[in-house]
């Protein structure tokens, strides 16, 4: 089973965007960038009402000022979550660079990220999200962790497939996606042995071992983007235990 | 990368979620409830035959420490044999890292639930009292509750009344005799103070630095509110139980007429006495607190109460409504056959 575990204990983005060592606080931009880009850009379009052109140059100069203002390293986890701090700071963002675009183009010279703002603007206006059904700042709060948690999991699932391909257990992956990521209701255990061709136990084993793997990947995800321990298992309970039935 | 739709991460939460109770005696049946800490699940212990109540803590115990902090914990609170007390059966470890506790499955309703149905005050109050019990025998332990609030009461079938969810326990160092001393540290479990967050509800257990435990909001200390370990006694157990109390004899607004039961002073001062800011002006024990909790159902005096003449003479008259009513009408009754017989 040791065999099986992921690389474990990383740093947490906060520790290590204070690092010296500029390959590890390159690393940790990259893990924060890929987990809350995508919620930070939907909000924007939600929240301030923007277009999607607009959306996309905000979400880039959120970054990138993140980047030059040390917006991470400014960060205190005994005050509030991580996520409640991005948001926030999103929204000081977006409330400044529209005062700012008074005075000039928003964006200017600034360095530019590479986000695949098509994907998530098709998540937008696909029919999973409703902008009808957000009215309330509250419910705005909600979507950004609503969105974070997606983030999180759609990067929780890449690195189990990627640890799968690894350990020449694509089936067991492709058995977990059909269970548990196609959303098909009328999907069974029986079925996916029929399909594979396996006993239903198979199905079984293959599926306790790949949702054992996605939550400890998933954690060891969330544990990099917390500040602390005591965040940590705060946000484990926010994305876990919500009402699991 | 793959998007996931709501179904998608909904689903992924909940079978992600479920435990993988391989390996062990028990065969999940169902999720009970959500607690402080984790889920509660009902299990069959498959070697006893016997329904069990699992509880399955959120996250992984990736600290040794802890792990054993963990483990000497449920074992000393094992030893709390007592009838209010839900025993804990059994402590283990999930193949994904999660501690799980196997304790006596209650079968009832939460105080808050079962007290809808208890429209007698006094009767309100004898519950009480057997939660006191309760707690002044972990006390006399030297195990500390930490979150008593209505949600962590259980009134069984058969009226019984259990105090749940000591997984926020302490133990108090200078009376652990039956701890190893090489165990200084006393806390079950260690998570996050809750800061922010709309799934922060108010009747959330919220939990700050190691070897900390707040409570509830409303129920908790102000020295536990504070993160002041050091300060932590039995009267911060105290102050939860007096807001408990408060809770046992303050109707909601929306109860019936039936519920509207007259404010009384004595059980005020009670109730304020238990949840004085400074643990030293509150009840010094849970004996003291059920003691003066007695008094005032027998219609004695209080100690919490300085009583003026008129609170005095108003005890005097409850207690003795009765016989001083009987008196009033028999001095009536002569005084009239009297008067008639004089004219």
């Amino acid at each position: 089973m040791a065999d099986d575990q992921f690389p474990v204990t990383r740093w947490s983005v906060i520790d290590a965007v204070k690092s010296e060592d500029s390959a590890e606080q390159a690393r940790a931009l990259d893990t924060l960038f890929a987990a809350y880009w995508k919620p930070v850009y939907k909000y924007v379009r939600l929240r301030w009402n923007q277009p999607a052109q607009d959306a996309q140059d905000l979400t880039q100069g959120f970054f990138v000022e993140a980047l030059e203002r040390e917006l991470l390293a400014k960060y205190e986890p005994a005050k509030s979550r991580l996520r409640t701090y991005l948001r926030l700071c999103v929204d000081s963002f977006v409330m400044n660079q529209e005062k700012a675009a008074r005075r000039q183009k928003r964006g200017g010279n600034a360095t530019r990220v590479a986000l695949d703002f098509q994907a998530a603007e098709g998540e937008l206006t696909g029919a999973t999200i409703n902008a009808a059904s957000i009215p309330s700042r509250e419910s705005l709060e909600e979507f950004f962790e609503k969105e974070w948690v997606r983030s999180l999991f759609a990067i929780a699932v890449e690195d189990l497939r990627k640890f799968c391909v690894e350990r020449v257990r694509e089936r067991t992956f492709r058995i977990f996606e059909d269970y548990d990521l196609s959303g098909d209701p009328e999907i069974s255990y029986d079925r996916l042995a029929a399909e594979y061709a396996i006993p239903v136990t198979d199905v079984t084993n293959a599926l306790s071992w790949a949702r054992r793997e996605f939550r400890r990947i998933a954690l060891e995800r969330l544990r990099e983007l917390c500040g602390s321990d005591e965040e940590y298992r705060r946000e484990a309970r926010a994305v876990f235990g919500s009402d699991a039935a | 990368m793959k998007f996931l739709s709501d179904k998608a991460v909904d689903r992924l939460r909940q079978n992600v979620n479920v435990p993988d109770l391989s390996g062990t005696r028990y065969q999940l049946l169902e999720r009970v409830a959500r607690g402080g800490m984790g889920v509660v699940y009902a299990a069959l212990d498959e070697m006893l035959d016997r329904r069990v109540a699992l509880k399955v803590l959120d996250v992984p115990v990736a600290d040794g420490d802890l792990a054993r902090r963990l483990n000497r914990e449920a074992r000393v609170l094992a030893r709390l044999e007592h009838p209010g007390i839900v025993p804990v059966h059994d402590v283990g470890t999930l193949s994904d890292g999660r501690v799980f506790y196997a304790m006596k499955f209650v079968e009832g309703q939460r105080l808050d639930k079962h007290i809808e149905t208890v429209t007698s005050l006094p009767d309100r109050l004898r519950l009480f009292l057997r939660i006191c019990d309760a707690v002044a025998f972990a006390h006399a332990r030297g195990v500390l509750h930490r979150d008593l609030k209505p949600a962590n009461v259980m009134v069984g079938a058969f009226g019984e009344v259990l105090v749940m969810d000591w997984g926020l326990a302490k133990i108090l160092r200078e009376q652990s005799a039956a701890v190893p001393e090489e165990d200084p540290e006393a806390t079950i479990l260690h998570a996050p103070k809750l800061i922010d967050g709309p799934a922060d509800a108010a009747q959330a257990t919220q939990i700050t630095g190691q070897g900390t435990v707040l409570g509830t909001p409303g129920y908790m200390s102000p020295e536990q509110a504070s993160g002041d370990i050091a300060r932590l006694d039995e009267r911060s157990d105290i102050y939860s139980l007096g807001a408990l109390l408060r809770f046992l004899f303050t109707p909601p607004a929306t109860a019936n007429s039936n519920l509207r039961w007259r404010q009384d002073k004595a059980l005020e001062a009670i109730c304020a006495k238990a949840t004085e800011n400074e643990p030293a002006n509150r009840y010094a024990s849970v004996s003291d607190l059920s003691a003066d909790l007695s008094r005032y159902l027998d219609g004695l005096p209080v100690s919490a109460q300085k009583e003026s003449l008129l609170d005095k003479a108003l005890r005097f008259y409850r207690r003795y409504t009765v016989p001083i009513l009987l008196i009033a009408a028999y001095l009536i009754v002569r005084t009239l056959i009297l008067l008639f017989f004089h004219r």
